[in-house]
């Protein structure tokens, strides 16, 4: 580390850059505008389709149930003590994040997180109401607030906040019986802590896409700060064929235009960046890879007759390579190497390891915690008795019938407090705690041994589904 | 790196391998958050208690103390209690275990009032101690039905506090000279044997002789005890002291006089209902 003097800046501080991005059309903007309809249908819609699970069960296809301690997810519904399955998810989704920026770089920035894609939404409804670019930029420079100017920023406000409100709307449907909440929330009957996230969120919103956009991921989020150390030189990125197209030059008929590279220095790249930024510097932390910098780019190289692909995606190996005047590696050979192959077996494996244990798993079940507080109790006769407390699951619709049984030694019997034969029934899609007592007569060997091996069974007796847990059972040892 | 960017920014002036890092100033916005939060500090300690003074701190204008939130949330408690308390101290005692709602709320009730209350003697899983009844088995000294428990949680054993007190006194037969010795040793041996264990068979049958003149009064003819007088059931296989004959025989000498408080000073007449619904269902309720 070699240091030199600081240069002081002139401020410490500076308000932000407003940034207007032009109007772009073109492959990568085609497929933005897709993967915005896909990615905002499904956060809209996914609260009011129906699935039904019988009658004491909610039919909402995907419910995240707080306040009953149930996630339902179309035909998966897993209770607390299957939090595997989330940890197994969300384990999913890192390998997944690890997977897509080691081979595909910033692409989840780029086209489908929430802050990109509400940005992306914010600034089509500013355009619709005050105009591409240059009228905005205009707008924005008139500072006399007249009635036009007073009118389209009202209007661009009220917009921004209806969309922001749908959005904070739709998160607390998730959470409850979507069309009885809507009923509520417009009647005024519903729970203050509705009203107050859809509220945080609607404010959330309406900030972060309206004003703080780029802001957000320049300086609040953490993502592109872990992502650069995940990608390598062979992560498809954005990037600038600077060896094309400099020296850059805009007068192509003066003297000397020969010299020039392929950029005429129209700055439509700049001008189109949401994040503004100037990708002719080269890879750096603002940018999300959205790559409409390509669209606009190419766009231009068409007009002018030069080749596409001025700005591109291509890798860093690449770029030495076409230095060299080699040919680039197609993206395929970039993407497929040992180590994107490694986070896919290893997604996968998760993946079906999480559908076989979904699979596996039983409607019925059971825990058995046996009481220790005392080990063991005589009864008047000599009998030993320990007591367990048995946490019987029925994961049904409808109320079920348990038989629970005994394999043990001999001279052992079970009796459950409170019933009068070994059948309780366990209530829809809940537990029941049941106190279980298992006898040893007075002269059995269990009744004398310090351990001995017992194993509780249950069966459902109106469907033969059964379960079962091995547990000890405590003798008199003095 | 732009070079237009180094020259409008300048750099830390730190420089690894040759990578530098801008000195790119702070947004704005940025620095009016940071004052927005100092000024949103002043202001939080002027409406919570915050500054510490000699006896205490600032109560802060909003008058809030977590103390008196606590009260709030027990007293809302107590509140929401209210009706199933009344109702679990007005219906029959016996009518209890058939609610199931009502019994569920009582046994949940009663459990915490056991531990509060009852753990010290009887132990937090009420499996007692020597000289304090077992409340897990099927041994009742004074009746093991709801009503009897109840009765016995409201008076208390044989305390000064509570004239309707279920009372009873053994004598000490041999601090009071009431028996010899001899007669001690052989009325223990047959004690020992009404339950089974190893005894000393010759003086079995004096000891019955002994036994049928001064204990079979209380404990029955058989050894099986009366619970109107609490006396014990001499022929199961539970001792409150002990069973052994050093035990035995230093009860018959000195007598037990075990005691348990009144209750009915002290908690609610549905606390009482709840902890006796409670020990009920332990596991040797009649």
């Amino acid at each position: 580390m070699s240091s030199t003097e600081p240069q002081a800046p002139e401020s410490l501080y500076t308000a932000r850059e407003p940034i207007f991005p032009r109007r772009v059309k073109g492959t990568f903007r085609n497929l933005k505008w897709v993967i915005m309809a896909i990615t905002l249908g499904i956060y809209y819609l996914t609260p009011w389709i129906r699935w039904d699970r019988g009658p004491q069960l909610p039919d909402q296809a995907v419910l995240v149930d707080l306040a009953n301690r149930r996630f339902f997810f179309f035909f998966i519904e897993i209770w607390p003590h299957e939090f595997y399955f989330i940890a197994g998810l969300l384990v999913m989704a890192g390998l997944g994040l690890f997977l897509f920026t080691s081979a595909l770089g910033r692409v989840w920035c780029g086209y489908t997180c929430p802050q990109t894609v509400w940005t992306d939404l914010f600034i089509l409804v500013e355009r619709w109401i005050e105009g591409d670019r240059n009228a905005r930029l205009r707008l924005h420079r008139q500072k006399k607030w007249d009635a036009r100017k007073l009118r389209l920023r009202v209007t661009k406000w009220v917009t921004w906040f209806l969309i922001a409100m749908a959005t904070g709307g739709a998160w607390v449907f998730y959470f409850t019986d979507a069309p009885t909440l809507l009923v509520d929330l417009v009647t005024f009957n519903a729970h203050p802590v509705a009203y107050t996230t859809i509220l945080v969120l609607t404010a959330t919103t309406f900030i972060f896409g309206g004003f703080m956009r780029e802001q957000i991921c320049i300086y609040a989020c953490p993502w592109p700060r872990i992502q650069a150390a995940m990608m390598d030189e062979d992560t498809i990125t954005v990037a600038y064929r600077e060896w094309r197209g400099e020296p850059r030059g805009k007068h192509r008929k003066a003297e000397g235009a020969e010299l020039l590279g392929d950029c005429i220095d129209c700055n439509a790249c700049v001008n189109v960046c949401p994040m503004g930024i100037d990708i002719r510097d080269g890879q750096q932390l603002a940018c999300i890879t959205c790559a409409l910098c390509i669209d606009a780019c190419d766009d231009v190289m068409e007009k002018v007759g030069k080749p596409r692909g001025l700005i591109d995606y291509m890798a860093l190996t690449d770029e030495q390579a076409e230095r060299q005047g080699a040919e680039p590696r197609p993206i395929i050979k970039h993407i497929l190497r040992p180590r994107t192959i490694l986070y896919t077996v290893l997604w996968a494996a998760i993946g079906v390891a999480l559908v076989v244990a979904l699979f596996l798993r039983s409607d019925i079940d059971m825990t058995v915690a046996p009481i220790r507080n005392p080990t063991f109790v005589t009864l008047s006769d000599g009998t030993i008795r320990n007591t367990y407390d048995v946490r019987l699951r029925n994961k049904h619709g409808e109320d079920r019938p348990f038989l629970v049984s005994l394999e043990g030694a001999p001279g052992m019997t079970l009796t459950l407090e409170g019933a009068e034969d070994a059948v309780v029934t366990v209530p829809a899609d809940s537990i029941r705690l049941q106190r279980v007592y298992i006898m040893a007569a007075p002269d059995s060997a269990a009744a004398g041994a310090e351990r001995t091996d017992v194993t509780i069974l249950v069966e459902d007796v109106s469907s033969g589904e059964h379960a079962e847990k091995d547990t000890v059972f405590n003798g008199r040892t003095n | 790196m732009s070079k237009d960017l180094k020259e409008k920014y300048g750099t830390t002036g730190h420089s690894w391998d040759g990578i530098e890092e801008l000195n790119t100033p702070m947004p704005r916005w940025w620095l009016w958050t940071f004052y927005a939060c100092i000024f949103w500090a002043v202001l939080y300690t002027i409406a919570f208690p915050a500054w510490p003074l000699i006896t205490g701190a600032t109560p802060g204008v909003l008058g809030f103390s977590t103390r008196g939130e606590v009260a709030e949330e027990i007293a809302a408690v107590e509140q929401a209690n209210m009706q199933i308390n009344q109702q679990l101290a007005s219906v029959e005692l016996t009518s209890i275990a058939g609610d199931p709602e009502l019994n569920q709320y009582a046994v949940s009730a009663g459990a915490a009032v056991f531990k509060t209350w009852c753990a010290q003697c009887h132990g937090s899983g009420a499996a007692g101690a020597v000289g304090y009844p077992n409340l897990l088995d099927d041994d009742w000294l004074w009746g093991g039905d709801i009503e009897a428990i109840h009765t016995t949680v409201t008076h208390g054993i044989r305390n000064d506090t509570d004239p309707d007190a279920r009372y009873s006194q053994m004598p000490a037969f041999g601090t009071d000279d009431l028996l010899e010795d001899a007669q001690i040793d052989a009325v223990v041996n047959y004690v020992m044997s009404l339950s089974g264990e190893p005894q000393d068979a010759g003086l079995v049958s004096e000891g019955a002789e002994v036994f049928a003149e001064n204990c079979a009064s209380c404990h029955m003819e058989d050894g099986t005890g009366d619970r109107e007088q609490g006396a014990p059931n001499l022929t199961d296989a539970i001792w409150l002291y002990g069973g052994d004959y050093a035990t035995l025989k230093e009860t018959v000498e000195k007598a037990r006089f075990g005691v348990m408080p009144n209750w009915n000073s002290r908690l609610t007449e549905a606390q009482i209902r709840a902890v006796a619904t409670y020990v009920h269902q332990l596991g040797g309720g009649e």
